[in-house]
């Protein structure tokens, strides 16, 4: 089986957001990257899938030279090479229309995705992908099992999840729960070493256009003082609950 | 040329998402002077959305689309949307709708703005708000292409009443075929889940133990509310995974958050900072969740919490 785990070089969940250049840009001073999380739990589970069932992983990312540190760490993690796409990831669309083609000319069986990143959050580029190469998709994936071409998931649903049934090749919009958080890997030192020495392909784009751009980014409105109220006067919070919040 | 607004239902019913990108949907159609077109799959009572402004629904039955299949229904969207002339789709943002709406965009070869929260600041260039950074900022983003989809972030634009004299079609569609077969869907019933309640009661390690999660039940229970937690006590097992409110769990846009024992991390307020009102009940007055909280209640929950049940239950009965 040949896997395809897509990965997003993000901000780590703990950064501050800051903007600059008129608030056109995001503010990368000081900023770490890390693996898109969602895309962590993926590339975790094709790791499995390599060590029990002998698939071949390969990571991708569309993105400038900037990026490749996290394709790196994924390749220290455990996967066989790496491609990237050095286009500006611009936006989904243009992202999935750039991993149409390398799935279509490297012929995967499986393509995993975290079913969003951390930075933009689109949470449409696994479903675009998989329309677009016309691939089966599973979106929100929390239980990932492939015996031959036969493919038993389980997706998230609101208040429990729905078992399904399909084949390859296949889309996944993955996140926790198709691994737990404690069986996601830090990369030792041989891995680390060996992923020096692994493939890394880069490749120009296809020339695939953004159908929407992002003009300037905007804080949230800051917030004003919390109300305390005493632990012993707890009618006075029902009571601004009711009248002031109007909330219950 | 038309607004085409999906309106999904479950078994038959609305829901309040519904009613909200049907509003919206009207305020989209008002900015380009062009018509609404609602559309419903297998809804018992496709009528109700008169009263949010839908001037003509476009109601599908088939038994085929009884149980929600992405495929399935993105292919119904499209084909209603090229039957209506629709140049703007709008979908809500619940699991379903983020599930489907990246297949419509493919199919119409329409730019999508996921996670939006207002209506077009401009129609010309087509400018909307959308949530990014994880809740920690916001875009504003132009969708260039000629073709649109929308997904509405939930109780971002509100429901609006706007009762119009409309008209309902029937419509028969052609199913796709999908490739990914339903086999089971396990629902915790009798319970308010996250995605629709308008309370969440959430905690966090405060509480010690699972074995105290009863009192957040039962204040959960007077107030209508659905149970969250922090993602340590989804880690440590106390709590299910499905309740795991934050960054990498679910979100929460709920009109009241009560965080229970939360110190709020940032990764947490990201995840629940949609919410319209929050209150916080921590006996460290430094937790960092008094600065993005717009209640506070310094004291211990084991304490606060029984008696703040008693009040609301005396509340309620007066």
């Amino acid at each position: 089986m040949k896997i395809l785990v897509c990965v997003s070089h993000v901000p780590d969940t703990t950064s501050k957001i800051n903007f600059t250049n008129n608030d056109a840009e995001f503010d990368k001073t000081g900023v770490q990257f890390v693996i898109n999380p969602y895309d962590e739990f993926c590339l975790t589970r094709a790791m499995w899938f390599k060590e029990k069932q002998g698939a071949t992983v390969t990571v991708v990312n569309v993105g400038g030279a900037e990026t490749e540190p996290t394709l790196r760490k994924a390749l220290a993690i455990g996967a066989d090479d790496a491609i990237r796409i050095n286009v500006a990831a611009k936006d989904g669309f243009l992202v999935a229309k750039e991993l149409a083609a390398v799935v279509k000319a490297g012929g995967y069986d499986l393509v995993l995705a975290g079913k969003e990143s951390a930075d933009y959050n689109g949470q449409m580029v696994p479903g675009m992908l998989a329309s677009l190469v016309a691939y089966n998709f599973i979106n929100g994936c929390v239980d990932l099992e492939v015996e031959d071409t036969n493919v038993a998931v389980k997706r998230e649903i609101d208040g429990g999840n729905e078992t399904i049934s399909t084949s390859l090749p296949l889309v996944i919009g993955g996140q926790k729960g198709i691994v737990e958080e404690k069986d996601l890997r830090i990369p030792n030192m041989r891995g680390i070493m060996m992923a020096r020495k692994k493939p890394m392909q880069v490749l120009e784009g296809s020339g695939a256009l953004a159908a929407t751009n992002s003009i300037s980014f905007e804080k949230l409105a800051p917030k004003g003082a919390v109300k305390l109220v005493a632990a012993d006067n707890l009618d006075a919070l029902i009571d601004l609950l009711h009248n002031e919040a109007k909330v219950i | 040329m038309s607004v085409l607004v999906f309106a999904d239902s479950t078994d038959g019913k609305f829901k309040k998402t519904s009613f909200e990108v049907v509003s919206y949907g009207k305020k989209v159609a008002e900015q380009l002077a062009i018509n609404l077109v609602v559309l419903t799959i297998n809804a018992s009572d496709a009528s109700e959305l008169y009263k949010y402004g839908a001037e003509k629904v476009v109601a599908v039955s088939n038994d085929a689309l009884l149980t929600f299949n992405a495929k399935e229904y993105a292919a119904v969207i499209v084909q209603v949307a090229q039957k209506e002339n629709a140049t703007v789709v709008v979908v809500d943002s619940s699991i379903n709708g983020l599930y489907l709406s990246p297949l419509v965009a493919v199919s119409l070869d329409a730019g999508y703005a996921s996670n939006t929260v207002s209506a077009p600041s401009s129609t010309n260039p087509f400018t909307v708000k959308r949530k990014a950074f994880s809740n920690k900022a916001f875009s504003n983003t132009v969708i260039s292409s000629e073709n649109k989809v929308i997904g509405l972030a939930k109780n971002s634009f509100g429901i609006h009443e706007n009762p119009v004299s409309g008209v309902l079609e029937s419509f028969d569609v052609q199913v796709a075929v999908s490739g990914v077969k339903s086999e089971k869907v396990e629902r915790v019933t009798g319970k308010v889940t996250i995605a629709d309640a308008d309370t969440v009661v959430s905690a966090g390690r405060g509480m010690k133990g699972p074995e105290n999660w009863g009192m957040i039940e039962e204040l959960a229970d007077v107030l209508g509310a659905a149970t969250a937690c922090s993602k340590p006590v989804s880690d440590l097992g106390w709590r299910p995974h499905g309740e795991h409110v934050g960054q990498t769990g679910k979100p929460v846009a709920s009109n009241l958050y009560i965080a229970i024992g939360i110190s709020g991390a940032i990764q947490h307020l990201a995840g629940i900072n949609a919410s319209k009102v929050k209150v916080v009940i921590n006996t460290d007055p430094e937790a960092p969740f008094f600065k993005a909280a717009d209640y506070g209640v310094i004291g211990d929950a084991f304490e606060v919490i029984p008696a703040l049940i008693e009040k609301l239950k005396a509340f309620k009965e007066a």
